[in-house]
């Protein structure tokens, strides 16, 4: 069943446009790659997926299991299952990691009329999760991501992931930063998160990621557009030999 | 200056001076201070400390210094209970007066405790260490506070007492007379390596639009610990006037805390001396407004000695039309040497009309010193809040979440637990959406 469906989508940050016609349809339990150069519109699409203001889009529809997502403001369309892990995760002073998750995670069960976890269980239920990425409890209790270094930022995003169990995750650029122990950790903390009813799209410049975590689908974002997809095969070969001769297709 | 604005002070004053506790010489130095106050009336924005806080909608009130009208208990109680529970010992006083019936201050040993009229009526020299009636030279409305200072209490604390349970000092204001005026005054003596917490919370029934001048004295002896919190919740059409002074021995510890949520308009000034060497202070400070709200902290510490130190933590939350004010002097005196003073205040608003106007002052007169300032105003983290809204945080949950969590710091600073959940709770209260994650926190 198709889970999102983006068509024709044309996005403009400050009167520029960055995404000009782009279309990409994602079915449930599917992993699907997104590469491109930088400046391609990678992050645009994430943020415009996620509902982040200063993202005019001006033309084309996205649709996520059959709703308007354009028309849902960010915390409906987490509430509705979407989650964006992002590519700089925000350092909250004074939030703690774990009051914030559990608030989070009770919003979203609310909404699907499912009773809220009492603090008891949620403990139980993080302390679990914080098992698939190795991470250690001491962070569960200290302020969103303050102090974290780059990899205890991305292993938190794959955890809260993990806790709020969305239907479409996008990871925005989840490999920048880490070294190759924390990606191992990350990739392989998103691997078990795979489902038959979750779809996956990754973001991702280098095709490093797409090694650990291997996807259905591979597109490759150019001037705005997807210009290429194919199978985990077309990710080789943009490591072979890199985008520009998309870039002149696309041109 | 004859146009000096006192309201309707100078007659009260006639009126209500022979209900007035103390002797003749007690009536002397009342009728003095008065006079002090009727030659400069309330400040003006002209005066540089208080350039920022008009107090002519004050002077306007025509103030009621009811102190002979009998006390409307019912009402008194139904504030109370609002308070929050208190099952330590405490002193309530009802618009002004002390109610030994709603009061359980046990007296412990080496622990006095007496009201104010009591002790006035026992010894007129009462305060008169502190600088006479205490620093009159700092503030017309010190001056104020000492012609009207009916009740209150005084707190002796013996050489050597030490006293873990903190004492509340709870003075209730009811709406049952208009513009009712009272001034409190309270006194702390903590004898030499002696310690004491004390509590001093202001509310009122939400139509109190009365005026509250108190004024606190607190001397640390030699090596005494002081712990003082300061909770003004008073109702939002109320006026609130202020002042603390602390004067500060060899090797004395004071912590000041001042939590300010209500009253249209609230002052608070808070003057410390340390005046012995190696003693120290922190000043731990929250305040919001809201609505038409204004608050204004004046802080001022000065350093005689060497090696002494303070520290002061400041935040204040403004939304609506609300605006505060914070002037932090720190003043190094020239024997001061090896000071350590930091300072810094942090100001989040919360609307495009709440205002904030923040001077730190550093005067410093010594060499080798160590000094630090900081201020801040700032509004939410834009990218804070869409990281908790894309978490699932609808928008006024995730703008609360971020408001309660700037001022965590300062709740984390209160040595009472109790308080901290109440206060915690009290913040909440005031921001749309905090229902949703509270019971989390």
């Amino acid at each position: 069943m198709t889970m999102l469906s983006i068509r024709n989508l044309h996005a403009a940050v400050e009167g520029k446009a960055i995404l000009k016609g782009l279309s990409l349809e994602v079915m449930a339990g599917e992993v699907h790659a997104i590469m491109g150069p930088n400046g391609s519109g990678k992050s645009t699409l994430a943020h415009v997926l996620s509902g982040r203001e200063g993202y005019e889009v001006t033309e084309g529809s996205i649709v996520f299991e059959g709703k308007d997502l354009l028309a849902m403001s960010p915390e409906e369309r987490a509430r509705d299952g979407v989650f964006l892990a992002f590519q700089y995760p925000v350092e909250i002073p004074g939030v703690n990691n774990v009051y914030m998750l559990k608030a989070a995670l009770n919003a979203i069960r609310r909404h699907r009329g499912e009773p809220e976890l009492d603090a008891v269980d949620f403990l139980r239920l993080i302390k679990e999760k914080a098992m698939l990425v190795q991470m250690d409890e001491r962070f569960l209790s200290r302020a969103v991501n303050e102090g974290f270094s780059g990899g205890e930022k991305k292993r938190n995003e794959i955890l809260q992931m993990a806790v709020l169990e969305p239907k479409l995750a996008l990871l925005d650029e989840t490999d920048s930063g880490l070294d190759i122990d924390a990606l191992r950790v990350v990739a392989n903390g998103v691997n078990q998160l795979r489902r038959s009813d979750r779809a996956i799209v990754m973001i991702t410049h280098y095709q490093r990621l797409l090694e650990h975590i291997v996807p259905d689908f591979v597109h490759v974002l150019a001037g705005g557009r997807i210009v290429r997809s194919g199978g985990r095969d077309l990710a080789v070969t943009l490591e072979e030999r890199g985008y520009d001769w998309l870039k002149e297709e696309a041109a | 200056m004859s146009t000096a604005a006192t309201a309707n002070l100078l007659p009260e004053f006639e009126r209500v001076s022979a209900s007035l506790p103390g002797d003749a010489r007690v009536a002397e130095r009342r009728r003095a201070a008065l006079a002090r106050f009727a030659a400069s009336g309330f400040p003006s924005q002209r005066d540089e400390a208080w350039r920022y806080t008009s107090t002519a909608g004050l002077a306007r009130r025509k103030h009621s210094v009811a102190i002979d009208t009998p006390v409307n208990l019912a009402r008194g109680r139904a504030a109370l209970a609002a308070a929050g529970a208190w099952d330590g010992p405490q002193c309530v006083f009802v618009d002004g007066s002390h109610r030994p019936d709603l009061s359980n201050a046990v007296a412990a040993a080496g622990l006095r405790i007496r009201p104010f009229a009591a002790a006035v009526a026992e010894d007129g020299r009462i305060g008169e260490r502190f600088a006479g009636w205490g620093g009159e030279e700092l503030s017309p409305m010190i001056s104020l506070n000492a012609a009207f200072a009916a009740d209150g209490v005084v707190i002796d604390v013996a050489d050597g007492a030490e006293h873990g349970e903190p004492l509340r000092l709870l003075f209730v204001m009811t709406a049952d007379v208009r513009d009712r005026a009272v001034f409190p005054r309270v006194i702390v003596r903590a004898g030499q390596r002696s310690s004491l917490a004390v509590v001093e919370q202001y509310v009122g029934e939400s139509a109190a639009d009365g005026f509250t001048n108190t004024v606190t004295q607190i001397h640390a002896g030699e090596g005494a610990r002081v712990t003082h919190y300061r909770l003004q919740d008073e109702s939002p059409k109320a006026y609130h006037v202020g002042n603390l002074i602390v004067s500060q021995e060899r090797a004395s510890e004071v912590v000041s805390h001042s939590l300010s949520f209500g009253a249209l308009l609230a002052r608070q000034d808070i003057h410390i001396m340390l005046s012995g060497p190696e003693s120290s202070v922190t000043l731990n400070g929250l305040y919001m407004a809201e609505g038409r709200q204004h608050v204004d902290h004046h802080t001022r510490i000065d350093h005689f000695e060497p090696t002494t130190r303070s520290e002061e933590y400041y935040k204040g939350i403004l939304g609506g039309h609300g605006r505060g004010v914070f002037n932090g002097k720190v003043v190094v005196h020239q024997h001061a040497i090896k000071t350590d003073a930091q300072q810094s205040n942090k100001n989040l608003l919360l609307s495009n009309d709440a205002e904030v106007d923040t001077k730190p002052e550093l005067e410093i007169y010594a060499d080798d010193v160590k000094c630090a300032h900081g201020a801040t105003v700032g509004q939410l983290d834009e990218d804070a809040l869409f990281y908790l809204r894309s978490r699932g945080l609808d928008e006024s949950a995730a703008r609360a979440l971020l408001t309660y969590a700037f001022a965590g710091d300062i709740l984390g600073r209160l040595g009472i637990a109790r308080l901290q959940k109440e206060l915690a709770a009290r913040i909440a209260g005031r921001l749309p959406g905090a229902a949703e994650f509270l019971e989390a926190v």
